[in-house]
């Protein structure tokens, strides 16, 4: 494969028949290619980010000792971390122009196994911990891998497949449990990756903060971002451009499988258990994150940056709602209206872009 | 005339039960422009993605250089050096034009950065400028999507992009269809200069004065078959029409 190879540079007489100092240098500038990811950021993602400081302003004055503090503050993001993670992976997921509704089972799944492999093998020190945490990466990584398979070979619409293993994954893991908890976490896990800090910033927030970093790196600056919104915007265009569609769609399901492994792993090191009942709704909260973010579900258009306040957002609403003493379930209702505003923007966008 | 640099011989294609290629032979040589017409449902575009790699035929045979050849993806047909403009331009209208332009191609940053995947996007979207520039295309939005495009922007896009990578032949499936009279005239400039560095160029259109204009050869597609090849100067326009509706057919005396 040539991918040095320049385009121009292989067409030397159309290069020559043009005189390279009168062709119209100035109809392209050029700086714009250099700024367009700002442009673009600020385009689909400035309205909600500033939705995000506002709410961020009200809850500030609302209760100025309580949520402005060093503790509340970390609540928020540790509140969030497990949601950005998988929520991050998601963010490819859509921008591919799919779905992964098994997010949540998946990462029930991944801790269920890991804490059986982890009892298994004792239920205490660093070596057993990091036992687990392969196991669960691995779990992760294993049932992306059968979503990709499915979606990407059979040829199976994202929808279905991701809804049957989200069944399946919940299944197998209340199988293994009999649909009890199971507990047997190392301390060692608990106390660092759960509870432990570095300079004052949680384990687990560290964590998500480098994978929100990979999946913005990733998705703007490499191939492997190029060809996901390539693959979202238009299949057939990709495919007949030399992509292989399956082998990238494979990879981001894959990806999005190691992720929730991952929260499974964050999951158990915060709450000491296996908590089969408590991530239900997390397929729908993180693609609300995604949609909120700016990312379309059609494909094709989105944000990692914009993941990151659509997390935030609801995270935020619901910590500011409870010292507030609004009752929390208000924060679903808000959560809703932001959702659909979110998506009649998109689409209000679109259709101001499409010429014809 | 040079010898063939592509040869399709007796390519067969069935979607279902429909027939769209019975047996169909085609050539193209280096510096040449073959004009392909025929009505529509002849099987032009099926030729076409069968000899640009994106679909497979049930039967026949595609000669490269001498060498009896496999397309099974598009890369394949990149590796030989084919470049498609296709009739819905196969562009990915989410993408800049710089990015549709190295579409699967991608350029990546020189070292550690290049090994990590990482795109070299200045260097890309300098070379998309210039390929547009040697288009005569002022393509002033090199950094909006595609989307937001006009259809004749969008069309000259996809004409930059394979005229920009063909080094052997370029295929082009109505390039002209979405363009003004100075576009489309400067597309048929593109052609001829494209020609003469030694490309054979296909050229399916509709537009007879245009294929008349610029074509070193007709062939005429009739019902999945090639049923006449001509040399437009010995030729009118009546003819062709002949060909395309089956009151002449050269072939089939060949063959028989």
């Amino acid at each position: 494969m040539s991918s040095s190879d320049s385009p121009v540079r292989d067409e030397p007489a159309a290069a020559a028949t043009e005189d390279p100092d009168a062709t119209g240098a100035d109809l392209v500038i050029p700086g714009q290619e250099r700024d367009s990811w700002l442009r673009r950021l600020t385009d689909s993602t400035a309205l909600i980010f500033i939705a995000l400081l506002a709410l961020v302003t009200v809850f500030a004055v609302l209760a100025p000792g309580a949520f402005p503090s060093v503790p509340n503050i970390r609540n928020i993001f540790i509140a969030a971390a497990s949601l950005l993670v998988i929520s991050v992976g998601m963010t490819f997921v859509i921008i591919s122009a799919g779905i992964d509704l098994s997010v949540g089972s998946v990462l029930v799944f991944s801790s269920v196994v890991a804490v059986k492999a982890m009892t298994a093998v004792g239920n205490e020190g660093w070596g057993v911990s990091l036992i687990g945490i392969g196991v669960a990466l691995l779990a992760g990584l294993l049932w992306g891998l059968i979503n990709g398979f499915l979606i990407a070979k059979a040829g199976i619409p994202p929808l279905i497949v991701t809804l049957g293993t989200l069944g399946a994954a919940l299944g197998f893991a209340q199988i293994i449990t009999g649909g009890i908890n199971l507990r047997g976490v190392p301390p060692q896990l608990t106390q660092v990756l759960g509870y432990g800090r570095i300079f004052g910033i949680p384990w687990l927030v560290v964590v998500a903060a480098f994978v929100t970093a990979w999946g913005i790196i990733a998705l703007r600056f490499t191939r492997f971002g190029r060809y996901t919104y390539a693959v979202g915007s238009n299949p057939e265009a990709a495919r007949r451009a030399g992509i292989n569609v399956d082998r990238h769609l494979l990879k981001i399901y894959a990806i999005v499988g190691l992720l929730s492994g991952l929260a499974g792993v964050m999951s158990l090191a915060r709450f000491s258990n296996t908590n089969i009942a408590g991530h239900t709704t997390d397929n729908l909260q993180s693609i609300a994150a995604v949609v909120i973010g700016g990312t379309s579900l059609f494909g094709g258009i989105g944000t990692v940056f914009g993941t990151v306040v659509g997390v935030f957002i609801p995270t935020v609403l619901q910590n500011g709602f409870v010292i507030l003493r609004v009752q929390p379930f208000w924060q679903e209702v808000a959560v809703g209206v932001v959702l659909i505003a979110a998506v009649y923007v998109d689409q209000l966008k679109r259709r101001a872009r499409e010429r014809l | 005339m040079s010898a063939p640099l592509l040869q399709a011989r007796n390519i067969v294609k069935n979607y279902g039960h429909v027939q769209a290629l019975r047996g169909a032979d085609f050539d193209v040589g280096e510096g040449q422009v073959v004009g392909l017409v025929g009505d529509n449902g002849a099987g032009k575009s099926t030729l076409v993605k069968i000899l640009s790699g994106i679909e497979r035929p049930d039967g026949g045979e595609i000669v490269f250089d001498d060498r009896t050849v496999t397309l099974a993806d598009a890369a394949d047909a990149h590796r030989l050096g084919i470049e498609t403009v296709y009739q819905d331009l196969a562009l990915a209208p989410d993408l800049d034009p710089a990015a549709n332009l190295f579409l699967g191609r991608e350029r990546l940053k020189p070292g550690l950065l290049g090994r990590l995947g990482f795109l070299d996007r200045d260097g890309m979207a300098d070379d998309a400028a210039e390929a547009f520039r040697n288009l005569g295309q002022t393509v002033q939005l090199i950094t909006v999507p595609v989307a937001s495009l006009s259809g004749g922007q969008r069309q000259s896009v996809a004409v930059a992009r394979a005229s920009a990578w063909a080094s052997r032949i370029v295929f082009l499936d109505e390039p002209t269809a979405a363009l003004g009279v100075v576009q489309a005239q400067k597309v048929l400039d593109l052609i001829r200069r494209v020609r003469d560095n030694g490309i054979g160029v296909v050229l399916i259109s509709h537009n007879m004065p245009q294929v008349f204009d610029v074509a070193d050869r007709i062939e005429v597609l009739r019902l999945g078959r090639r049923v006449a090849r001509f040399t437009p100067s010995e030729i009118d326009m009546d003819d062709i029409v002949a060909a395309m509706t089956g009151v002449l057919d050269h072939e089939a005396e060949a063959t028989s």
